[in-house]
Order: C-alpha cells, then structure tokens, then sequence
C-alpha cells in the first residue's frame, strides 16, 4: 500500500478536531492548563484605539519590567474593551481575586501597578471598575 | 511594609467629579489621618461605575460595599461606622427601585448595571490570536451542538423565534432572511459576512473583528450549515488593516484546528472561508453594491429584487449579514431563543453595540439592552455630557439616519421607535452634540459625505444631494432665504423617493430631521444671517467690549491681517471689513474682551 507523504502529514497532525467529543477535550484540557497554576495574568487590550494610544509600548514594558523585577506572570494581547476615552487600558488579575482594569497607562503609571498593585496588592488611582454585565 | 487593611474607592468620572467627589475625597483623607489610619486604609480616585445618576460612588474593599449619592459631610460617617466598626452605613446604601431593598455589595449590584455584553462577551478578554484561549471561552461550541444535534431547519427556527434583527441598520429578521436562502435551492451558495462599516464615528464592527475574530467565523459556519452553503466570504475594507490580520490568522487557525475546510468536525459538512476586500467605499455597505465589489465589478447597487437571497455573489443564493448580527448567533444556539427574546424591548430583541462619540465624556463602545433610553446611554454609562455643556441632539444612524433631541431623550431605543422619531438604528453610531454645535453645519457634514459617497449611478442622488449641499452652504454663508427652506425640503422628499439604493433615499435625512427638529435654527440663519451656536464663519463677527478691553495691544499684535486698531492702554477696534474670523485674537486676550456677536 503506498501512503502519500500529504496524507502522512495529515494524519499526525493530532490538532484537527474530528468530532464534537474532540472539541470538550481539548477545551477541558486548556482550561485545567490554565487553572492549574493560576498566576498572575496581565491583559493588555491592543485593538486599534489601543495601539493609537500607546498600547504596544506598555506591552513591551510589562515584558521587560516584570521579567527584570522577576515576576512571573502571563501577558495576554487582547482587544479593546471599549474604554476609548482612558486607553491604554490593562487589565491586572492577581491570582485568587478578580481582575481590575486600569486607564490611561503611561509607563509611569504601569510601573506604579506593577511595585503598589502587583506586589502589594494595593490599588492605585485610575481603576476602571466593570460597568457591564456579561453572559 | 505593611499592608493596606482597607481602600476606599472613589469614583473619580466626570459625573461625580461634577458632584463634588473631589472634596469628598479630601474629607476621607482627612477622616482617616484624624484618626490616624491613613497608613491601614488608601483613598483611591476611580474611573466611571457606569451608575452616574447614583453619583459619587464610593466602595469599600474588602467587602464590596457600594455607597450611593455620598457627599462630603458623609465621608466621617463612613470612616467612624463602616471602617473603624465594620458597620453599613444603611442611608447610603443602594435601594433597589423595585423591591426598595437596600442593596450593599459590588455583586448584587451588578444586576443594576445597564450596560449588557452578548456580541462584546469576549472583546478584550481574550487573545484573538490564540484560537485556544477562544475554546476556552465557549468558542465552536455552538457549532458542535448545531453539527451533531440539529438540522439546518431547527437552527432556522431557532434564530428566528429568537427575534434577531439585521444589527447592519434594516433591522430585517435575521431567521427570515436564512429561510429565504435556505429555500432558494441550488448547488452553490454563499454567506457573506459584511464588515464594510463606513459610517463616520463608528467602529464597533472593527472591535469585535480585532477582539473576537472566531465569533464570525463561528457563526457563518453555522449559517452556511443552515442554508446549505459551503463557501463564505468576509467583505471587509482595507483600511481596517488590524482587523484583517486577525481575521487571516484566525482562519488559519480554524483551518488548522479542522474548524474550517472539509469534513468540520467529523460531521461530513464542509465550508471554507476567504476575505474579500474593500477599498472603503460607503456605499459598498448596502449588499448588492458589496456583492459587485466582490465580483470585481464596479462597487454599484441594483434594483431590488432579485434579493441576493434569490440572487446573488455569481447568480447564486446568497446571505449577508452584518459581522454584529454573527457575533449574537453562537449565544443564542447555547442558550436558546428564549433566552435571547427575554432581553430587549417588544420587537426588537437582544442588544445593541453603540460607538459613542462626540462631545461626551466616556467615549468608546457600550451595548445595551434595546429599549434603553438615549438618557440612560448618556448620562449613566456615557458619563454625561463634556464641561457640563446642555444636551443638544444625537445622531444616530450615520449620514442616513437623523438626530433625536431633547424630547427622545426618554424614548426606549429601537428599530422602531427610532424610525417613529425619524430617525433610524443604523449600525451603531451614537455622536452626541452639545449647545455649540451648528445643526445646520451638522447637516452640512453629512450631506458632504454623501456628495462624495455617492456612485453616481443614478441623478437623483448624484445631482439631488449634490444642490442640497450647495443650498446649505449658501445658508451656512448668509445667502439663503426662508424660500430655500421649502426647497430644501421639497428636494429631500424628491430625493428619497426617487434614488436608486439605500444610499439615496437615506441620505437627506440629517437635512429633514434638522430641518425638523431645529427649525428655528435655519430659520436664524437665513433671517438674521445669525447662527447660533456660534459656529458659521461667515455669519459671526468678532467685537471688543470697550468696557472690558485695557489695551494691551496683544490682539493687534496676534491678528496676521491688521484687523484691530488702537492706542496703547484705549480700548481696541476690530475692523470687520479686513478681519478674517480667525479667532486668533479671541485666544489672545486675557481679559474677556472680545466675544463673537
């Protein structure tokens, strides 16, 4: 029998998803990656108006920062959430409490979250609280 | 260092700055270092809560308490009860409107919140590069139940007992429109997801494309599966370059997944998705003109019928809907269409996306039950109106819809009710204006925008709205005359009867619904050659109060034509034959003495 180098590939290829069962699997499988070692998660929201206010540039400095003050931590490229009027906004979920979303980011602003916020769980001005609910 | 026991929020949006939230937080500070906690417990300025008609907010945490309507005098009451004995402050508690209960944490409150997320579930929740974190956040699900569970006729029934409309501006039900395609039979059809969003100041397409691209894809899957299509096309303008490349990785994603292509999901139905794009043509918005786009033909609407349902990308049966119509389907599959039709108002269910914009405080994208009120949009969650300036209108619907004023303030918005108050949904656009916008000038912005959208195809639209234009720059100039009122009107009306494609017969509409509204405005320019608003070059002279002016010779020396004469410390002149109205001089003087007459 000759197999085709395609379908040999095509076959190993253990991402395609070949039926809803495959589907709950490997979604239980992310999540129980995700909560396994549940820590710190930055959300930075880089859609267009946060990219034209300087969202790329917090990005990076999160990166290097946190990398330099050794934190650990997950930094996750999202889109907007809607808040134009105090881009860049990011979002801070320290592990066991709920996300806060800070406004209007500068560098200075993202290295008081990082050494009041990050380290010392304490809140700084320019918190955007939630004021949506959400299905 | 120690640890902060206690922190006390405090909103710091334009709302409650405007109810004095600045001095209670002098107060609490004060409070606090009288009784020398100020080390335990943090006073921190928040962004808006969304609840400004509650305003100032003030919570508490840990605990959550939310306080309503606190003034100054109360910050000792809530530094002596709530943080020295951990006792609520019962009169400052939220009451809630119905059962008069007092409300006192952040998540009880929540249900109070006016603002509700369906299409923005995941926009700026997940990474729209990542189809994982998608997955993990209920992404394909729908599909999987619709693939395995049902056939294309119950997810028709579905969406259509759901109440969903077209979110693109029609307000079509969508269900409908999948039946019609469903019907229509043939080997070949089409789902074509419309992301041309060209409406000035309205983005909320584009967000949900950069923040949730595997919503779409979900959805149209699902669509084609329920219309018997294999092939979608996204129709999206190029100037979005964001949003494509996420859409172009995320395709790539879902192809790689199994998500798209042949055989999805082990089910034996196929459907594969490409990105057409636009080059931002206006008018490439309405489906058939953005089926020629995608045909390589001129981007050019056609009379209808053949709807594209019958008729439509090559001759075949098509489907176009609007990428925020998409983004409710997936939802609506998981938790039924009674779920959806619970939310909204009688006929119009869901949610809607609005990008607020203009002279509002909290600018940006809200979605809102329909039926919530344009007071409810701009004073709770919009924060309100920028300096505390007067309400004057809201456009909605971009340059095809109209203005709603003072008097719409309280009416529940929806597809109809807006229609009703002459204006229409649209796709999103909310821009708000205060008293110092010109609504003859407003007219006339959106009136040059159509002049330069229009194809071309056909007169009505191409000369029709062409003279109108002309007309209101003559009025905004000081030539017009009560006469041309009437004209204006009359050519409205011929317009909208006569044009050829949606373009056409929308795009006077911002000239009759001001013209409406705001009668007494044009009226002011074409008898008084005033405007009132202050914002008409032509009709305004600038003037020195004499009283008020000490010479200092700043505006003389600041005016680029020599307009303003006069001797040092006597009162100045302005020349109006020579002044070019360029407001330098207004910028210039420290002493309030020149105004605009």
């Amino acid at each position: 029998m000759i197999l085709y180098y395609h379908s040999l590939v095509n076959q190993v290829n253990m991402k395609i998803i070949k039926s809803p069962a495959e589907l709950t699997r490997i979604k239980t499988d992310i999540i129980k990656k995700m909560s396994e070692k549940e820590k710190l998660r930055i959300r930075v929201h880089m859609g267009t108006s946060g990219l034209a206010s300087g969202a790329k540039e917090i990005y990076e400095f999160m990166k290097v920062e946190l990398e330099k003050r050794n934190i650990d931590a997950a930094i996750i490229r999202t889109g907007d959430m809607g808040y134009s009027f105090a881009e860049p906004t990011i979002e801070v979920k320290l592990p066991g409490e709920a996300p806060v979303v800070f406004g209007n980011v500068d560098k200075l602003k993202a290295d008081e979250i990082i050494e009041k916020y990050i380290k010392n769980r304490e809140l700084v001005d320019g918190v955007l609280p939630s004021n949506f609910r959400t299905i | 260092m120690a640890r902060v026991k206690m922190q006390i929020l405090v909103c710091g949006g334009s709302g409650c700055y405007g109810n004095n939230s600045e001095a209670l937080i002098d107060n609490l500070k004060l409070e606090l270092e009288a009784n020398a906690l100020e080390n335990d417990v943090h006073v921190i300025r928040s962004g808006c809560f969304g609840l400004c008609s509650l305003g100032p907010i003030v919570k508490i945490i840990p605990g959550d308490v939310i306080y309503t309507k606190v003034t100054p005098e109360d910050a000792k009451e809530i530094v002596t009860e709530q943080i020295m004995k951990n006792r609520k402050v019962e009169r400052l508690l939220y009451k809630d409107p119905v059962t008069k209960k007092s409300v006192a944490t952040e998540t009880e409150m929540t249900l109070h919140k006016k603002q509700l997320r369906i299409v923005l579930r995941n926009c700026g929740i997940i990474d729209p590069e990542n189809i994982e974190d998608a997955i993990a956040h209920d992404a394909y699900e729908a599909l999987a139940k619709v693939l395995t569970e049902m056939k294309p006729l119950d997810v028709i029934k579905i969406i259509k007992d759901s109440g969903l409309r077209g979110r693109g501006g029609g307000g079509f039900p969508s269900g409908l429109k999948w039946e019609i395609a469903y019907k229509n039979k043939s080997e070949e059809k089409y789902v074509v997801c419309n992301a041309d969003e060209g409406d000035p100041g309205a983005f909320m397409d584009r967000s949900v494309l950069e923040g949730d691209p595997h919503a779409v894809l979900e959805a149209m899957v699902i669509c084609g599966y329920s219309i018997e299509a294999h092939k979608g096309l996204i129709y999206i303008r190029a100037e979005y370059p964001l949003a494509v490349a996420r859409l172009k990785t995320a395709i790539g994603q879902a192809r790689e997944y199994g998500l798209l292509g042949k055989n999805i999901m082990g089910s034996g139905f196929d459907f594969d998705i490409e990105i057409r794009y636009g080059a931002g043509a206006f008018v490439c918005g309405e489906e058939t003109a953005l089926i020629h786009s995608m045909e390589g033909l001129r981007g050019e609407p056609t009379v209808k019928p053949p709807f594209p349902a019958e008729s439509g990308f090559r001759g075949k049966p098509t489907n176009v809907n609007n990428v925020e119509t998409f983004a409710c389907i997936s939802p609506i599959i998981l938790k039924g269409a009674e779920w959806f039709a619970s939310i909204g108002s009688e006929k119009s269910k869901g949610t809607k996306v609005f990008a607020l914009a203009g002279k509002i405080n909290n600018v940006g994208l809200i979605e809102v039950p329909m039926g919530t009120t344009l007071r409810e949009v701009i004073y709770e969650i919009g924060g309100g109106i920028m300096h505390g300036k007067k309400f004057k209108a809201a456009q909605t619907g971009g340059p095809s819809g109209g203005c709603l004023t003072e008097k719409h303030l309280d009416i529940p918005i929806d597809f109809d009710n807006l229609i009703a108050a002459g204006s229409m949904m649209g796709s999103g656009g909310l821009i708000i204006m205060d008293e110092d916008n010109c609504m003859v000038s407003v007219a006339k912005f959106f009136l040059e925008f159509t002049v330069e959208e229009s194809c071309g195809k056909c007169s009505p639209c191409r000369i029709g709205n062409k003279r109108l234009y002309e007309l209101l720059e003559h009025i905004t100039k000081g030539k017009g005359t009560l006469a041309d009122l009437d004209r204006l009107k009359n050519m409205s009306l011929v317009i909208k009867d006569t044009s050829l494609c949606g373009l056409g017969q929308s795009s006077p509409n911002p000239v009759l619904s001001t013209l409406d509204n705001f009668r007494e405005e044009y009226v002011a320019h074409v008898t008084a050659k005033k405007c009132p608003a202050g914002k008409c070059k032509d009709l305004m002279e600038y003037f020195i109060i004499s009283a008020n002016c000490v010479g200092c010779t700043a505006c003389a020396r600041v005016c680029p034509v020599g307009a303003i004469t006069g001797e040092r410390k006597e009162p100045h002149l302005i020349n109006p034959a020579i002044c070019i109205k360029c407001g330098s001089c207004m910028g210039k003087c420290k002493f309030d003495a020149i105004i605009i007459q």
